[in-house]
C-alpha cells in the first residue's frame, strides 16, 4: 500500500477536509509546493489559490483558499486556510464582481487606494475563478 | 355590558406582548442552535493552530517572537465582546461587571487600560462610563466572519507590537449550557504556550520565507481565531440568554393574563348579582 499522511484543511469558520492523502499541492509564497509523506517539518505562508489533495484511492480534491498557513510534519499536514470554501460554493458572479471592482479601483488612481490590498483582492478573485473553471471542467467530463 | 372594559383592554395588551415575547423566544431558540453549530465549526481551527504553536514551543526557533515573551506590565489592553442588542437578561450586565472588576484591579496598581469594544452594547457601555476605547466594532450580525474582526484585532496587536500595551485580554460570555453563561477573562498576549510534556529530541521547522514573518502571521491568526471564537461563543450565549429571558417573560405574561381574567370574571359576576338583586328588590316593592 502506498504511504499516506494525515491532512487537515481548516478555516477559522469551519473544518473543510480531514483524512489521509497520498500527496498534497499547495500554493506557497515561495512557489508551489507538492508534498509527499515524510516531508521535513516546514512552516510557510500560502498564497490565494487552490489546494489539491490526492486521496489514497487516487481521487483528486480541490479547495480554494484565499491565503493562509501551511504546517508540514512528516506524518501530517495542516492547512490553516484564511477562507477556504469548497470550490462549488463559490459564487462565480461575486468573484467576477470583485475582480471588476478591484480593476476599477486600479484604473481610478485619483482616489486614496491601498494598492497592496487591491492587488491582493485581484489575485484572490482570479484564483477563485480558476478554481471554479477547473471544477467545471472536471464535472463536465 | 360596560363592566371591566379597562380590564379587557389590559388583557388584550398583555396578550399582544406575550405574542411578541413568544416569537422572540422561538427565534432565539433557532438562532442558538445555529450559533452552537458555528461554535463547534470554529473549534478545529483553533485546535490545529494551537497544536502548531505547541510544536513551535518544543522546536527551538532561532527567533523568539515578542508575542511569546512576558514583559513588565505598564499598560493593558482589553477586548470586550458583548452583544449588539438587549433583551437578553443580565448577560451583558454580568459581563461588564466582570470586566470592570478586573479593570479596577489593574487601575489600583497604577496600570493604564486601553479598551477595544466589540458589539453595540460594549461601545454604548464604555461611552457611558468612560474608558479609553481605542477600537470599536459593532453590528456584526448573527453570523460574523473572521474578516469582520481583523481590523479591530489588528489595532490591539499593533499596540502590543509598539509596546503601548504589555498584555492583552479578551472578555466574553462562555457558553456553558442553555441556562448558564459565564463571563470569562482570558489572556491573549503574551501567548501562554503550554510546555508540559518535554520532547527530548530537538528540531525546528523550515520557514518560508522568514521565521519572523511566518511566526507573526501564525500568531496573528491565532489571536484572531481566539477572538473569533469568543465572539461566536458570545453570540450563542446571547441567544440562549434571550431565549430564557423571553420564556420567563411569556410565562409572566400568562400569569398576568390569568389574574386579570379572574378579576374580570369577579367583576362581571358582581355586576350580575347586583342586577339580579336590583330586579328582585324592584319586584318586591311593586
Amino acid at each position: 500500500m502506498a504511504m499516506t499522511m494525515h491532512v487537515d484543511v481548516v478555516s477559522a469558520e469551519e473544518e473543510i477536509f480531514s483524512g489521509p492523502a497520498k500527496m498534497l499541492f499547495a500554493p506557497g509564497v515561495m512557489g508551489d509546493l507538492g508534498i509527499l509523506p515524510r516531508h521535513a517539518p516546514l512552516l510557510t505562508r500560502i498564497k490565494p489559490g487552490e489546494v489539491r489533495i490526492v486521496t489514497p484511492d487516487d481521487e483528486e480534491q480541490f479547495y480554494y483558499v484565499s491565503g493562509g498557513m501551511l504546517e508540514i510534519q512528516p506524518e501530517a499536514v495542516t492547512v490553516l486556510a484564511d477562507t477556504a470554501l469548497r470550490a462549488k460554493d463559490i459564487d462565480e458572479a461575486a468573484a467576477l464582481e470583485a475582480k471588476e471592482r478591484a480593476e476599477k479601483a486600479l484604473a481610478d488612481r485619483s482616489g486614496e487606494i491601498d494598492y497592496a490590498t487591491t492587488e491582493a483582492e485581484l489575485a484572490e478573485a482570479v484564483a477563485q475563478l480558476q478554481a471554479i473553471q477547473r471544477l467545471k471542467k472536471k464535472l463536465g467530463r | 355590558m360596560a363592566v371591566g372594559k379597562e380590564i379587557r383592554t389590559k388583557v388584550k395588551s398583555v396578550q399582544n406582548t406575550q405574542k411578541i415575547t413568544r416569537a422572540m423566544e422561538m427565534v432565539a431558540a433557532s438562532k442558538m442552535r445555529k450559533a452552537q453549530e458555528r461554535m463547534a465549526a470554529s473549534r478545529p481551527y483553533a485546535q490545529k493552530i494551537r497544536n502548531v504553536i505547541k510544536h513551535l514551543a518544543h522546536a527551538h526557533p532561532e527567533y523568539k517572537h515578542t508575542y511569546l515573551q512576558d514583559r513588565e506590565v505598564k499598560r493593558v489592553g482589553y477586548i470586550v465582546v458583548s452583544s449588539d442588542r438587549g433583551l437578553c437578561g443580565g448577560l451583558n450586565a454580568n459581563l461588564f461587571r466582570a470586566a470592570i472588576g478586573s479593570l479596577k484591579q489593574w487601575d489600583a496598581k497604577g496600570v493604564g487600560i486601553d479598551i477595544c469594544a466589540v458589539g453595540g452594547k460594549a461601545s454604548a457601555f464604555f461611552k457611558r462610563v468612560g474608558g479609553n476605547v481605542v477600537a470599536e466594532t459593532s453590528h456584526l450580525g448573527d453570523a460574523p466572519g473572521i474578516s469582520d474582526l481583523i481590523g479591530t484585532v489588528k489595532v490591539m496587536l499593533d499596540a502590543f507590537d509598539k509596546g503601548e500595551i504589555d498584555r492583552l485580554y479578551v472578555v466574553y460570555n462562555e457558553f456553558v449550557s442553555t441556562m448558564v453563561q459565564d463571563p470569562q477573562i482570558e489572556q491573549l498576549l503574551p501567548i501562554q504556550a503550554d510546555t508540559e510534556d518535554d520532547y527530548s529530541h530537538q528540531w525546528d521547522y523550515l520557514y518560508e520565507p522568514e521565521a519572523k514573518e511566518v511566526l507573526t502571521d501564525l500568531l496573528t491568526r491565532f489571536v484572531e481565531s481566539l477572538v473569533y471564537q469568543a465572539l461566536v461563543e458570545n453570540i450563542a450565549s446571547e441567544q440562549s440568554a434571550r431565549m430564557v429571558a423571553m420564556k420567563a417573560a411569556s410565562d409572566n405574561a400568562g400569569n398576568l393574563i390569568d389574574e386579570l381574567n379572574l378579576a374580570y370574571n369577579k367583576a362581571r359576576q358582581a355586576a350580575i348579582t347586583q342586577e339580579i338583586s336590583e330586579i328582585v328588590s324592584g319586584a318586591a316593592a311593586v
